[in-house]
């Protein structure tokens, strides 16, 4: 934005996290961990975090155990589908259900 | 070492809250290509979803430092770019084009096969989703036989897709890869690899996108998965021109047989209309081209036989 050292005017935008505003407003359906049968979780130390390297926003935390930034969750549900240890199950926004809006 | 996810680093320069659908591969694809560039880059990118990835004015998602360029130049900016480090004795930074297929296939070729043959040192990844999705999927150079797209809306695409990294290599630069967003690591050791690499280096990554394509966005890994076991994408590297197939498409050679290509077909909703006919010439056309890159994986100094 502004002016830069070079003295031309240029427009140059800055990074920010939310550059779509809060996209875990867009989700249809969340995802829900069981730290029972993560496998980092389990195991107490790294290992797995196929979540971690799948998740097209990275929203999720390569942590012990493994955080999902809700905020900002699109919901895609690819995590789900990729954990071997089926340990996120994506479940339906509340209020959002198509059932609930006629 | 081996990448893995466990080893990956956890640094970011794709920020959350970004532009693209839920889902999407381009962006699965770009979090783990700057990854392996480790944010030393400078990226020009033309109009394409990239550009909404990267975000309205005066607010990007991306930690890099970009270029918008239009549509047609992605290669000859990357040109501009690299003159410009050298007049300002910057070094160390590695300058990368990505574009779509809309803006590599078609309007964007001129310029990267003119690069490529003014031996550019610069990066060109084309992420491939088959179409112009970014402005309401019209079909492009790489959609394939039998898609409906925008401007093929009832009858589907009536020609098949052109191989566009078989056309950069034919240009003999050192290094022409395929990747594939659901397979990251072996995208990210690519990446990596050509990084490193001096001259023109290309890498054509299959991308999947849901809306695009019409299917569940929680299917794109298994959509990508899907493309390699049935020989849609043939995963593979070309350095020096020493060919070598990789990750699970060396695997598949080495072990076992394509699936047939209707599984991956009937998964999307873009080929709702594909005729018998029109399957019977894919299938052909995969069939070829394995066959083609098998013969070359036997004949290469990497080949176990
Ligand atoms: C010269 C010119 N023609 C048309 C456009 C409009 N336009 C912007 S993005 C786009 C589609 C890009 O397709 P692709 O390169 O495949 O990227 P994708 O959106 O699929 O990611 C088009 C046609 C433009 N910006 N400039
Ligand atoms: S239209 Fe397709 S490629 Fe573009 S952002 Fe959406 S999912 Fe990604
Ligand atoms: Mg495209």
């Amino acid at each position: 934005m502004g002016t830069r050292d070079c003295r031309h005017i240029c427009g140059e935008s800055s990074p920010a996290i939310g550059e779509a505003g809060k996209t875990g407003e867009w989700r249809e359906s969340f995802p829900v961990i069981d730290l029972k049968k993560c496998v980092v979780a389990k195991q107490n130390k790294p290992a797995c975090f196929l979540c971690w390297l799948y998740c097209p926003d990275a929203v999720i935390t390569k942590t012990i155990p493994i955080q999902i930034d809700m905020e900002y969750c699109k919901g895609c549900g690819i995590c789900a589908q990729i954990c071997p240890a089926h340990a996120i199950t994506m479940v339906h926004e509340q209020g959002l259900c198509l059932d609930d809006m006629d | 070492m081996k990448a893995n996810a466990v080893n990956l680093t956890e640094k970011e320069y794709l920020l959350q809250g970004n532009r693209t659908c839920p889902g999407c591969a381009l962006s699965l694809a770009y979090r783990h290509i700057l990854k392996a560039l480790e944010g030393q880059v400078i990226v020009t990118v033309p109009p394409s979803c990239l550009t909404v990835l990267h975000g309205m004015y005066p607010i990007t998602s991306v930690t890099v430092p970009c270029v918008n360029t239009p549509f047609a130049s992605a290669a000859a900016s990357a040109t501009g770019l690299l003159a410009g480090l050298k007049a300002l004795g910057r070094e160390g930074l590695t300058v990368v084009a990505v574009a779509g297929d809309g803006g590599t296939h078609d309007i964007g070729l001129q310029a990267l096969s003119a690069a490529a043959e003014r031996q550019t040192d610069f990066l060109y990844i084309c992420y491939d989703n088959e179409g112009y999705m970014n402005t309401g999927n019209q079909r492009s150079g790489s959609t394939p036989l039998g898609a409906i797209s925008g401007t093929t809306p009832i009858l589907g695409k009536q020609q098949i897709p052109k191989d566009i990294a078989a056309i950069m290599e034919a240009h003999g630069i050192p290094y022409v890869a395929t990747a594939n967003a659901s397979y990251p690591l072996d995208l990210y050791e690519k990446v990596k690899k050509a990084g490193a690499i001096r001259g023109t280096r290309f890498i054509h990554v299959f991308s999947p996108c849901p809306p695009g394509w019409s299917f569940p966005f929680n299917n794109t890994i298994i959509i990508g998965k899907l493309a390699v076991e049935t020989g849609w994408v043939i995963l593979y590297e070309v350095e020096d021109g020493v060919f070598r197939l990789t990750s699970a498409s060396e695997s598949i050679a080495k072990k076992g047989d394509l699936k047939p290509l209707r599984e991956y077909l009937v998964e999307q909703g873009r080929f709702k209309s594909i005729t018998e006919q029109q399957i019977e010439a894919l299938q052909r056309w995969v069939n070829a081209r394995w066959k083609r890159c098998l013969d070359r994986a036997d004949k290469s100094p990497h080949s176990v036989h």
